[in-house]
Protein backbone atom coordinates (compact mmCIF):
# COMPACT_ATOMS: atom_id res chain seq x y z
CA UNK A 1 0.00 0.00 0.00
CA UNK A 2 1.63 3.36 -1.31
CA UNK A 3 0.49 7.02 -0.56
CA UNK A 4 1.26 10.01 -1.54
CA UNK A 5 3.49 12.55 0.58
CA UNK A 6 3.22 16.12 -0.94
CA UNK A 7 5.38 19.04 0.61
CA UNK A 8 3.57 21.65 2.44
CA UNK A 9 4.64 25.04 3.45
CA UNK A 10 3.24 26.66 6.73
CA UNK A 11 2.74 30.33 7.36
CA UNK A 12 3.16 31.44 10.92
CA UNK A 13 0.11 33.96 12.04
CA UNK A 14 1.99 37.27 11.17
CA UNK A 15 5.44 36.26 10.98
CA UNK A 16 5.83 35.35 7.41
CA UNK A 17 7.84 32.11 8.76
CA UNK A 18 7.83 29.05 5.50
CA UNK A 19 8.70 26.13 7.70
CA UNK A 20 8.17 22.64 5.03
CA UNK A 21 7.69 18.71 6.63
CA UNK A 22 6.35 15.76 5.16
CA UNK A 23 2.41 15.59 4.84
CA UNK A 24 1.21 13.84 8.50
CA UNK A 25 0.03 10.29 8.16
CA UNK A 26 -3.28 9.98 7.11
CA UNK A 27 -6.19 8.63 9.25
CA UNK A 28 -5.90 5.26 7.30
CA UNK A 29 -2.16 4.75 7.87
CA UNK A 30 -2.97 5.20 12.20
CA UNK A 31 -5.80 2.77 11.72
CA UNK A 32 -3.07 0.06 9.65
CA UNK A 33 -0.97 0.61 12.56
CA UNK A 34 -3.60 -0.18 15.09
CA UNK A 35 -4.54 -3.30 13.05
CA UNK A 36 -1.15 -4.12 13.06
CA UNK A 37 -1.07 -4.08 16.91
CA UNK A 38 -4.03 -6.08 17.90
CA UNK A 39 -3.52 -8.93 14.64
CA UNK A 40 -7.23 -8.06 14.08
CA UNK A 41 -8.70 -8.64 17.03
CA UNK A 42 -12.08 -6.73 18.37
CA UNK A 43 -10.99 -3.30 19.91
CA UNK A 44 -13.45 -1.98 22.46
CA UNK A 45 -14.02 1.60 23.39
CA UNK A 46 -12.95 2.00 27.43
CA UNK A 47 -10.91 1.00 30.47
CA UNK A 48 -8.15 3.10 29.35
CA UNK A 49 -7.20 6.98 31.13
CA UNK A 50 -5.71 8.95 28.87
CA UNK A 51 -4.58 12.83 30.50
CA UNK A 52 -3.23 14.88 28.10
CA UNK A 53 -3.99 18.68 27.49
CA UNK A 54 -6.62 19.69 24.98
CA UNK A 55 -4.85 22.96 24.21
CA UNK A 56 -1.00 22.25 23.28
CA UNK A 57 1.36 25.67 23.60
CA UNK A 58 3.99 24.38 21.69
CA UNK A 59 4.06 21.09 20.10
CA UNK A 60 7.62 19.77 20.69
CA UNK A 61 6.91 18.31 24.17
CA UNK A 62 3.41 17.28 25.22
CA UNK A 63 2.97 15.23 28.63
CA UNK A 64 0.57 12.39 28.44
CA UNK A 65 0.17 9.56 31.00
CA UNK A 66 -1.96 6.51 29.49
CA UNK A 67 -3.71 3.93 32.38
CA UNK A 68 -5.26 1.19 32.51
CA UNK A 69 -7.74 0.78 35.83
CA UNK A 70 -5.93 -3.29 36.02
CA UNK A 71 -5.22 -5.41 39.08
CA UNK A 72 -2.17 -6.29 37.40
CA UNK A 73 -1.75 -9.77 39.18
CA UNK A 74 -0.60 -13.03 37.22
CA UNK A 75 -4.00 -13.72 36.03
CA UNK A 76 -5.67 -10.30 35.00
CA UNK A 77 -3.31 -7.74 33.93
CA UNK A 78 -2.28 -5.19 31.31
CA UNK A 79 0.35 -6.53 28.52
CA UNK A 80 0.98 -3.71 26.54
CA UNK A 81 -0.04 -0.30 26.00
CA UNK A 82 0.32 1.17 22.33
CA UNK A 83 -0.15 4.77 21.13
CA UNK A 84 -0.82 5.70 17.71
CA UNK A 85 -1.38 9.38 15.73
CA UNK A 86 -3.39 10.52 12.92
CA UNK A 87 -1.56 13.84 11.99
CA UNK A 88 2.72 12.95 12.03
CA UNK A 89 4.91 11.61 9.34
CA UNK A 90 4.69 8.30 11.26
CA UNK A 91 1.73 6.77 12.93
CA UNK A 92 3.13 4.91 16.22
CA UNK A 93 4.06 7.03 18.85
CA UNK A 94 5.58 3.86 21.10
CA UNK A 95 4.46 0.51 22.53
CA UNK A 96 4.64 -0.25 26.60
CA UNK A 97 5.15 -3.50 27.51
CA UNK A 98 3.98 -4.05 31.07
CA UNK A 99 3.06 -7.23 32.99
CA UNK A 100 2.07 -8.26 36.43
CA UNK A 101 5.27 -6.75 37.95
CA UNK A 102 4.29 -3.71 36.65
CA UNK A 103 2.06 -3.17 39.75
CA UNK A 104 0.10 -0.25 38.13
CA UNK A 105 -0.69 0.39 34.67
CA UNK A 106 0.49 3.85 34.57
CA UNK A 107 2.68 5.45 31.95
CA UNK A 108 3.87 8.62 31.52
CA UNK A 109 6.02 10.37 28.87
CA UNK A 110 6.25 13.43 26.30
CA UNK A 111 5.65 13.09 22.68
CA UNK A 112 5.77 15.36 20.04
CA UNK A 113 2.75 16.45 17.74
CA UNK A 114 3.44 18.41 14.62
CA UNK A 115 -0.48 19.48 14.57
CA UNK A 116 -3.76 19.55 15.74
CA UNK A 117 -4.80 15.84 15.81
CA UNK A 118 -6.69 12.58 16.85
CA UNK A 119 -4.70 10.31 19.65
CA UNK A 120 -5.29 6.54 20.38
CA UNK A 121 -4.28 4.51 22.93
CA UNK A 122 -4.58 0.72 22.82
CA UNK A 123 -4.43 -1.43 25.37
CA UNK A 124 -4.24 -5.48 25.31
CA UNK A 125 -5.01 -7.53 28.23
CA UNK A 126 -3.86 -10.25 29.19
CA UNK A 127 -7.24 -12.36 28.38
CA UNK A 128 -6.50 -10.89 24.89
CA UNK A 129 -9.16 -8.85 24.86
CA UNK A 130 -7.96 -5.30 22.92
CA UNK A 131 -9.80 -1.63 24.22
CA UNK A 132 -9.32 1.69 23.25
CA UNK A 133 -9.42 5.48 23.85
CA UNK A 134 -9.02 8.22 21.23
CA UNK A 135 -8.53 12.03 21.96
CA UNK A 136 -8.62 15.65 20.50
CA UNK A 137 -5.78 17.99 21.00
CA UNK A 138 -5.78 21.18 19.69
CA UNK A 139 -2.16 22.68 18.69
CA UNK A 140 -0.85 26.22 18.44
CA UNK A 141 2.88 27.42 17.86
CA UNK A 142 5.25 29.55 20.00
CA UNK A 143 4.69 33.29 18.18
CA UNK A 144 8.82 34.14 18.20
CA UNK A 145 10.25 30.80 16.18
CA UNK A 146 14.04 30.83 15.71
CA UNK A 147 14.57 32.13 12.29
CA UNK B 1 -8.41 47.46 70.11
CA UNK B 2 -4.64 46.14 69.40
CA UNK B 3 -6.32 43.71 66.44
CA UNK B 4 -7.84 46.82 65.31
CA UNK B 5 -5.44 49.33 65.13
CA UNK B 6 -2.85 46.64 63.44
CA UNK B 7 -5.98 45.79 60.89
CA UNK B 8 -6.29 49.46 60.30
CA UNK B 9 -2.09 49.86 59.61
CA UNK B 10 -1.86 46.82 57.04
CA UNK B 11 -4.97 48.31 55.08
CA UNK B 12 -3.41 51.52 54.61
CA UNK B 13 0.22 49.91 53.77
CA UNK B 14 -1.94 47.79 51.41
CA UNK B 15 -3.59 51.01 49.77
CA UNK B 16 -0.18 53.13 49.59
CA UNK B 17 2.01 50.43 47.79
CA UNK B 18 0.13 50.11 43.74
CA UNK B 19 -0.22 46.49 43.18
CA UNK B 20 2.77 44.50 41.54
CA UNK B 21 1.21 43.82 38.40
CA UNK B 22 4.67 41.96 37.14
CA UNK B 23 4.24 38.34 36.20
CA UNK B 24 6.41 35.89 35.26
CA UNK B 25 6.02 33.82 32.09
CA UNK B 26 5.50 30.78 34.30
CA UNK B 27 2.06 32.44 34.96
CA UNK B 28 1.42 33.05 31.09
CA UNK B 29 2.06 29.14 30.13
CA UNK B 30 -0.57 26.61 30.09
CA UNK B 31 -1.07 24.18 33.68
CA UNK B 32 0.65 21.16 31.45
CA UNK B 33 4.10 23.14 30.63
CA UNK B 34 3.71 24.66 33.81
CA UNK B 35 3.59 21.11 35.75
CA UNK B 36 7.22 20.49 33.45
CA UNK B 37 8.55 23.37 34.83
CA UNK B 38 7.69 22.52 38.79
CA UNK B 39 8.97 18.98 39.14
CA UNK B 40 12.48 18.61 39.33
CA UNK B 41 12.30 15.23 37.91
CA UNK B 42 10.19 16.38 35.18
CA UNK B 43 12.33 19.46 34.04
CA UNK B 44 14.54 18.71 31.11
CA UNK B 45 16.65 21.96 32.40
CA UNK B 46 17.95 19.64 35.37
CA UNK B 47 19.65 17.83 33.30
CA UNK B 48 21.77 20.53 32.22
CA UNK B 49 22.10 21.33 36.03
CA UNK B 50 23.04 18.07 36.84
CA UNK B 51 25.68 18.65 33.92
CA UNK B 52 27.04 21.63 35.93
CA UNK B 53 27.32 19.97 39.09
CA UNK B 54 29.55 16.92 37.60
CA UNK B 55 31.45 19.71 35.73
CA UNK B 56 31.56 21.85 38.93
CA UNK B 57 34.20 19.20 40.54
CA UNK B 58 36.22 18.83 37.74
CA UNK B 59 39.78 20.02 37.06
CA UNK B 60 39.77 21.94 34.09
CA UNK B 61 43.11 23.45 32.20
CA UNK B 62 46.35 23.69 32.92
CA UNK B 63 46.21 25.02 37.07
CA UNK B 64 44.30 21.41 37.43
CA UNK B 65 42.12 23.12 39.50
CA UNK B 66 38.03 22.45 39.61
CA UNK B 67 35.72 25.59 40.69
CA UNK B 68 35.08 23.45 43.92
CA UNK B 69 38.80 24.09 44.34
CA UNK B 70 38.33 27.60 45.05
CA UNK B 71 34.48 28.17 45.49
CA UNK B 72 33.46 24.83 47.88
CA UNK B 73 30.17 24.27 47.88
CA UNK B 74 28.34 25.85 45.11
CA UNK B 75 24.61 25.87 47.20
CA UNK B 76 26.39 27.86 49.77
CA UNK B 77 29.09 29.87 47.61
CA UNK B 78 26.75 30.54 44.75
CA UNK B 79 23.70 31.61 46.64
CA UNK B 80 22.30 35.05 45.56
CA UNK B 81 25.17 35.24 42.50
CA UNK B 82 22.82 35.00 39.94
CA UNK B 83 20.12 37.44 41.02
CA UNK B 84 23.25 40.28 40.84
CA UNK B 85 24.14 39.60 37.08
CA UNK B 86 24.95 41.17 34.82
CA UNK B 87 28.20 43.22 36.84
CA UNK B 88 30.92 45.21 35.91
CA UNK B 89 34.15 43.73 35.29
CA UNK B 90 36.56 46.47 35.98
CA UNK B 91 39.30 45.11 33.80
CA UNK B 92 37.83 45.21 30.67
CA UNK B 93 35.05 48.31 31.75
CA UNK B 94 32.20 46.82 31.00
CA UNK B 95 29.25 44.61 32.62
CA UNK B 96 29.78 41.01 31.44
CA UNK B 97 26.50 38.63 31.93
CA UNK B 98 27.12 35.37 33.80
CA UNK B 99 28.06 33.26 31.12
CA UNK B 100 30.96 35.38 30.13
CA UNK B 101 32.04 35.43 33.88
CA UNK B 102 32.00 31.80 33.93
CA UNK B 103 34.31 31.91 30.55
CA UNK B 104 36.93 34.07 31.85
CA UNK B 105 37.12 32.01 35.05
CA UNK B 106 38.08 29.12 32.86
CA UNK B 107 40.39 30.88 31.07
CA UNK B 108 42.25 32.42 34.24
CA UNK B 109 42.61 28.14 34.91
CA UNK B 110 44.32 28.01 32.28
CA UNK B 111 41.44 26.38 29.87
CA UNK B 112 39.95 27.38 26.66
CA UNK B 113 37.05 29.60 27.08
CA UNK B 114 33.51 27.57 26.57
CA UNK B 115 31.81 29.25 24.34
CA UNK B 116 28.31 30.81 23.98
CA UNK B 117 25.72 28.57 23.97
CA UNK B 118 28.14 25.60 24.13
CA UNK B 119 27.00 22.75 26.20
CA UNK B 120 29.98 23.58 29.09
CA UNK B 121 29.35 26.81 29.28
CA UNK B 122 25.19 26.37 30.01
CA UNK B 123 25.63 23.66 31.82
CA UNK B 124 27.70 25.55 34.49
CA UNK B 125 25.67 28.74 34.11
CA UNK B 126 22.33 26.54 34.88
CA UNK B 127 24.30 25.16 38.02
CA UNK B 128 25.15 28.17 39.48
CA UNK B 129 22.19 30.08 38.78
CA UNK B 130 20.03 26.87 39.84
CA UNK B 131 21.68 28.29 43.37
CA UNK B 132 19.51 31.09 43.64
CA UNK B 133 16.32 29.69 42.52
CA UNK B 134 13.60 31.29 44.91
CA UNK B 135 16.06 33.97 45.69
CA UNK B 136 14.46 38.10 44.21
CA UNK B 137 16.20 39.27 41.80
CA UNK B 138 18.73 41.72 42.89
CA UNK B 139 20.48 43.52 40.32
CA UNK B 140 24.00 45.21 41.67
CA UNK B 141 23.60 48.87 42.81
CA UNK B 142 27.25 50.18 41.53
CA UNK B 143 27.34 53.47 39.91
CA UNK B 144 28.81 52.75 37.16
CA UNK B 145 26.84 50.12 35.94
CA UNK B 146 23.96 53.31 35.40
CA UNK B 147 25.09 54.15 31.77
CA UNK B 148 25.17 50.70 30.61
CA UNK B 149 21.60 49.95 31.85
CA UNK B 150 20.26 53.15 30.24
CA UNK B 151 21.06 52.31 26.94
CA UNK B 152 19.47 49.09 27.20
CA UNK B 153 16.21 50.68 28.34
CA UNK B 154 16.65 52.92 25.02
CA UNK B 155 17.32 49.86 23.48
CA UNK B 156 13.99 48.24 24.49
CA UNK B 157 11.96 51.10 23.57
CA UNK B 158 13.71 51.20 20.48
CA UNK B 159 12.09 49.90 16.88
CA UNK B 160 13.62 47.80 15.07
CA UNK B 161 13.35 45.83 12.28
CA UNK B 162 11.00 45.16 9.05
CA UNK B 163 8.23 44.62 11.54
CA UNK B 164 9.42 48.19 12.96
CA UNK B 165 8.43 46.36 16.43
CA UNK B 166 10.25 47.87 19.76
CA UNK B 167 10.73 45.15 22.51
CA UNK B 168 8.36 47.44 24.84
CA UNK B 169 5.10 47.25 22.17
CA UNK B 170 4.54 43.94 22.68
CA UNK B 171 6.05 43.20 26.05
CA UNK B 172 5.04 46.11 28.10
CA UNK B 173 2.12 47.79 26.22
CA UNK B 174 0.83 44.15 24.79
CA UNK B 175 1.71 41.96 27.74
CA UNK B 176 -1.56 38.84 28.09
CA UNK B 177 -3.02 40.03 24.64
CA UNK B 178 -2.37 36.87 21.69
CA UNK B 179 0.21 36.60 19.04
CA UNK B 180 -0.95 33.85 16.70
CA UNK B 181 -1.84 31.55 19.39
CA UNK B 182 -0.04 32.22 22.30
CA UNK B 183 0.20 34.95 25.03
CA UNK B 184 2.55 37.19 25.54
CA UNK B 185 4.45 37.26 28.19
CA UNK B 186 6.29 40.17 30.08
CA UNK B 187 9.68 39.32 28.99
CA UNK B 188 10.93 39.04 32.22
CA UNK B 189 14.77 37.16 32.73
CA UNK B 190 13.96 35.43 35.67
CA UNK B 191 14.97 31.37 34.84
CA UNK B 192 17.61 31.73 32.60
CA UNK B 193 19.09 29.73 31.16
CA UNK B 194 15.76 28.22 30.05
CA UNK B 195 14.67 24.78 28.72
CA UNK B 196 12.83 26.12 25.78
CA UNK B 197 9.98 24.13 23.91
CA UNK B 198 10.99 25.78 20.83
CA UNK B 199 14.58 24.90 21.09
CA UNK B 200 14.07 21.13 22.63
CA UNK B 201 16.96 22.05 24.81
CA UNK B 202 18.49 24.73 27.26
CA UNK B 203 19.34 28.33 26.15
CA UNK B 204 20.66 31.21 27.28
CA UNK B 205 19.03 34.68 27.81
CA UNK B 206 20.98 36.35 24.75
CA UNK B 207 19.26 33.08 22.32
CA UNK B 208 16.26 34.34 23.58
CA UNK B 209 16.62 38.08 22.69
CA UNK B 210 18.14 36.76 19.03
CA UNK B 211 15.02 34.99 18.34
CA UNK B 212 12.82 37.98 18.97
CA UNK B 213 14.62 40.08 16.83
CA UNK B 214 14.41 37.93 13.86
CA UNK B 215 11.10 37.06 14.66
CA UNK B 216 10.72 40.86 13.76
CA UNK B 217 12.88 40.63 11.23
CA UNK B 218 15.68 42.70 12.63
CA UNK B 219 19.48 41.76 12.47
CA UNK B 220 20.19 39.79 15.75
CA UNK B 221 22.88 41.04 17.47
CA UNK B 222 25.90 38.73 17.61
CA UNK B 223 26.62 36.58 21.04
CA UNK B 224 28.38 38.50 23.95
CA UNK B 225 27.52 41.90 21.76
CA UNK B 226 27.70 44.86 24.71
CA UNK B 227 23.80 45.52 23.43
CA UNK B 228 22.62 42.48 24.47
CA UNK B 229 24.82 42.33 27.50
CA UNK B 230 22.84 46.22 28.48
CA UNK B 231 18.82 44.57 27.42
CA UNK B 232 20.06 42.06 30.48
CA UNK B 233 20.97 44.80 32.34
CA UNK B 234 17.71 46.87 31.93
CA UNK B 235 15.44 43.51 31.92
CA UNK B 236 17.26 42.30 35.03
CA UNK B 237 16.25 45.97 36.71
CA UNK B 238 12.79 45.58 35.44
CA UNK B 239 12.25 42.47 37.37
CA UNK B 240 14.14 43.42 40.41
CA UNK B 241 12.65 41.54 43.17
CA UNK B 242 10.57 39.26 41.39
CA UNK B 243 11.62 35.46 42.22
CA UNK B 244 14.47 33.72 39.99
CA UNK B 245 13.30 29.91 38.64
CA UNK B 246 16.04 28.25 37.18
CA UNK B 247 15.86 26.48 35.29
CA UNK B 248 12.75 27.69 33.94
CA UNK B 249 10.84 25.81 30.91
CA UNK B 250 9.32 27.88 28.04
CA UNK B 251 7.25 27.23 25.10
CA UNK C 1 27.60 9.14 27.76
CA UNK C 2 24.24 10.86 27.60
CA UNK C 3 22.93 12.70 31.16
CA UNK C 4 20.09 10.78 32.84
CA UNK C 5 18.31 11.29 35.65
CA UNK C 6 16.40 8.64 37.52
CA UNK C 7 14.07 9.45 39.86
CA UNK C 8 12.68 6.69 42.49
CA UNK C 9 13.07 5.42 46.13
CA UNK C 10 16.19 4.25 47.72
CA UNK C 11 13.79 2.14 50.44
CA UNK C 12 10.22 0.33 49.88
CA UNK C 13 8.12 -2.20 51.80
CA UNK C 14 7.60 -5.84 50.48
CA UNK C 15 4.87 -5.76 47.64
CA UNK C 16 5.13 -1.91 47.62
CA UNK C 17 3.92 -0.30 44.06
CA UNK C 18 7.11 2.51 43.54
CA UNK C 19 7.09 4.50 40.71
CA UNK C 20 10.13 5.01 38.98
CA UNK C 21 10.55 8.74 36.86
CA UNK C 22 13.36 9.18 34.02
CA UNK C 23 14.91 11.64 31.99
CA UNK C 24 17.54 10.99 29.36
CA UNK C 25 19.56 13.66 27.25
CA UNK C 26 19.14 12.98 23.58
CA UNK C 27 17.62 14.81 20.48
CA UNK C 28 15.36 12.18 19.26
CA UNK C 29 16.29 13.76 15.81
CA UNK C 30 13.28 12.85 13.56
CA UNK C 31 14.97 12.70 10.15
CA UNK C 32 12.04 14.93 8.97
CA UNK C 33 13.79 18.41 9.41
CA UNK C 34 16.22 20.53 7.66
CA UNK C 35 18.65 22.09 8.07
CA UNK C 36 19.64 26.11 7.16
CA UNK C 37 20.94 24.31 3.65
CA UNK C 38 18.17 22.52 2.99
CA UNK C 39 19.46 19.53 3.61
CA UNK C 40 17.70 16.82 5.72
CA UNK C 41 19.12 15.85 8.81
CA UNK C 42 19.36 12.37 9.53
CA UNK C 43 16.89 10.63 12.10
CA UNK C 44 18.79 9.89 15.37
CA UNK C 45 16.28 8.61 17.62
CA UNK C 46 15.91 6.03 21.16
CA UNK C 47 14.45 3.23 20.16
CA UNK C 48 14.27 0.85 23.19
CA UNK C 49 14.10 1.21 26.95
CA UNK C 50 14.32 -1.32 29.00
CA UNK C 51 14.15 -1.50 32.65
CA UNK C 52 15.21 -4.62 34.45
CA UNK C 53 14.85 -6.07 38.06
CA UNK C 54 17.30 -8.45 39.33
CA UNK C 55 17.79 -8.92 35.79
CA UNK C 56 14.14 -9.96 34.85
CA UNK C 57 12.23 -7.30 32.43
CA UNK C 58 9.59 -5.66 34.25
CA UNK C 59 8.63 -2.72 31.69
CA UNK C 60 10.01 -1.95 28.46
CA UNK C 61 9.09 0.31 25.60
CA UNK C 62 9.46 0.78 22.17
CA UNK C 63 10.03 4.54 21.04
CA UNK C 64 9.52 6.24 17.75
CA UNK C 65 10.27 9.23 16.18
CA UNK C 66 7.24 10.87 17.98
CA UNK C 67 8.69 10.85 21.14
CA UNK C 68 9.77 13.94 22.54
CA UNK C 69 13.29 15.55 23.11
CA UNK C 70 15.27 14.19 25.81
CA UNK C 71 12.74 11.73 26.82
CA UNK C 72 11.09 11.14 29.85
CA UNK C 73 9.17 7.85 31.09
CA UNK C 74 7.84 7.08 34.10
CA UNK C 75 6.27 3.98 35.17
CA UNK C 76 5.64 1.19 38.00
CA UNK C 77 7.08 -1.71 39.57
CA UNK C 78 6.33 -3.74 42.61
CA UNK C 79 9.20 -4.08 45.17
CA UNK C 80 9.62 -7.80 45.42
CA UNK C 81 12.73 -7.61 47.11
CA UNK C 82 15.81 -5.53 47.67
CA UNK C 83 17.70 -5.34 44.56
CA UNK C 84 19.42 -3.75 41.59
CA UNK C 85 16.84 -1.99 39.28
CA UNK C 86 19.09 -1.05 35.67
CA UNK C 87 17.86 1.06 33.09
CA UNK C 88 19.12 0.37 29.31
CA UNK C 89 18.46 3.18 26.29
CA UNK C 90 19.30 1.78 23.04
CA UNK C 91 18.95 4.00 19.73
CA UNK C 92 20.39 4.77 16.23
CA UNK C 93 24.36 4.75 15.67
CA UNK C 94 24.64 2.11 18.02
CA UNK C 95 23.49 4.31 21.17
CA UNK C 96 23.66 2.07 24.37
CA UNK C 97 23.86 3.29 28.16
CA UNK C 98 22.54 2.29 30.99
CA UNK C 99 22.12 2.95 34.83
CA UNK C 100 21.56 1.13 37.83
CA UNK C 101 19.88 1.91 41.48
CA UNK C 102 19.51 -0.28 43.75
CA UNK C 103 16.57 -0.92 46.21
CA UNK C 104 15.99 -1.77 49.40
CA UNK C 105 13.16 -3.96 50.30
CA UNK C 106 12.17 -4.65 53.97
Amino acid sequence: MTTLLQRRELLVAGIGLAVSWRAAATPAEMDAAILDFTGGAPVREGKIGFEVAPLVENGNTVPITLSVDSPMSASDHVQAIALFNSGNPQPQVALFRLGPRAGKAIVSMRMRLATSQKLTAVARLSDGSHWSRTVDVVVTLAACVEG
Amino acid sequence: MKRGAAAVALLLAACAAPPDTRRSGLAFMTPATQALQRDDTQNPGMLWVQDGAALWSRAAGTSGRSCADCHGDAPRSMRGVATRYPRLDASLGRPVDLGERIAQCRVRQGATPPPAESQERLSLQAYVAHQSRGLPIAPDDDPRLVPFRERGRQLFERRIGQLNLACAQCHDQLAGARLGGSTIPQGHPSGYPIYRLEWQSLGSLQRRMRNCMSGVRAEPHAYGAIELIELELHLMQRARGMPLETPAVRP
Amino acid sequence: MARALINMPTTARRAEVIEIRTLISHPMETGYRRDSDGALQARDILRRFTCRYDGEIVFSAELHAAIAANPYISFHTVALASGVISFSWEGDNGFAQTESRTLAVT
